[in-house]
């Protein structure tokens, strides 16, 4: 089997044990020689705030090709930390949100989005939906409107009455009238 | 209005048979938007001769192959015999990009192993990986003439891959050329 790169991770994704490592890291220098990746992530939330925010909330919209049920802000797959990195620097150099989108769209396809683009490849997803709620709107109306039009049960008589109550009571049955 | 109790079965089987196709696919592999594009530009040091470095243009004119591997992925160990074949039958020059390793680590893979690659170049950061939308180690494009991609395998090389896909690709598109 192919080796993902999430198998290079020593840190499981957990943001809040990620955070506390980097305080660590910040609170004691030399304890840890080692830090995560490029600086933790509270050193690049204090350093630049802003911009930081628009890291997170682009990196959430962007799926990670390793961990497919992540975001790539969710994942500290490898991967997933190089196109942070990615999106940390080309919306630090002046790009925009879609410019940042259009170069991950060209190298990994519409995958990496989380909200797919409209085309004819999934038009069906779009629409399904919508559709399959309609039809079935429609196929419900149309059974109840039948079902008003169909003449309603005739009402028992008095005698059917008394022996549907004797059988529920376990009572002897009355004799049976001959139908008319 | 007989068969009407039919179509449940029906719908349940077209649902079925649906949900049967989802399961021989493999949701890892992802197609590449990259098929019959340009290859990204890279100008990357030489594994074994860090002060040369290999660029795109360094391979216009040919056919050639681009193959991701790093001396800590077990996968490409298990693609390693294919390649080392590949190479011996001399049909096109395989360049390794040699991802997010270090440099010590792939030379001691290389020469435990053997060495496929016409060069290996490093991509320590990873960043040409990103422009070819590599996702994982091994991934392998095959590059035309003209620097376009025309295929991409995804995950180890097999024997079979090589003869009923890369093999007759390369054959065409040295016609072509």
């Amino acid at each position: 089997m192919r080796v993902d790169l999430m198998h290079r991770v020593t840190v499981s994704a957990v943001p809040a044990l990620f955070l506390s490592l980097a305080l660590l890291v910040a609170a004691a220098p030399g304890v840890l020689a080692q830090a995560p990746q490029r600086g933790g992530a509270a050193e690049l939330l204090a350093a630049d705030p802003v911009l930081e925010e628009r890291v997170t909330e682009l990196s959430h919209k962007l799926r990670c090709l390793v961990c497919q049920n992540q975001s790539i802000a969710e994942s500290n797959a490898p991967l997933a930390v190089d196109l942070r990195n990615q999106v940390r620097e080309q919306l630090a150099a002046g790009k925009n949100e879609d410019q940042v989108i259009d170069y991950l769209v060209a190298r990994y396809g519409d995958f990496v989005l989380y909200l797919p683009p409209v085309n004819g490849i999934t038009l069906l997803l779009w629409v399904g939906p919508g559709l399959l709620l309609f039809s079935g709107a429609g196929w419900l109306a149309l059974r109840l409107r039948r079902r008003a039009d169909e003449p309603a049960a005739a009402a028992l008589n008095n005698d059917q009455r008394n022996r549907a109550r004797a059988l529920l009571d376990g009572a002897p049955l009355p004799p049976e009238e001959p139908r008319s | 209005m007989k068969a009407k109790f039919l179509v449940p079965l029906v719908l349940f089987l077209v649902l079925a048979g649906f949900l049967g196709l989802g399961l021989t696919l493999n949701p890892r592999l992802v197609p590449s938007p990259l098929i019959d594009k340009p290859a990204p530009e890279f100008r990357l040091p030489q594994l074994e001769n860090p002060d040369s470095y290999v660029s795109l243009a360094d391979m216009r004119g040919k056919v050639w192959l681009l193959n991701v591997w790093a001396s800590w992925c077990p996968a490409c160990l298990q693609e390693h015999p294919v390649l080392l074949d590949l190479a011996r039958q001399q049909v096109v020059p395989i360049v390794g990009l040699n991802y997010k390793d270090g440099r010590d680590d792939a030379i001691g893979w290389l020469r435990k192993h053997g060495d496929p690659y016409t060069t290996s170049v490093m991509d320590a950061d990873g960043r040409v990986g990103i422009d070819y939308g590599v996702y994982g180690v091994p991934e392998t494009f095959l590059i035309d003439q003209a620097g376009m991609i025309r295929y991409k395998h995804i995950g180890p090389v097999t024997p079979e891959a090589v003869r009923d896909l890369i093999l007759p690709k390369i054959a065409e598109l040295k016609r072509a050329g």
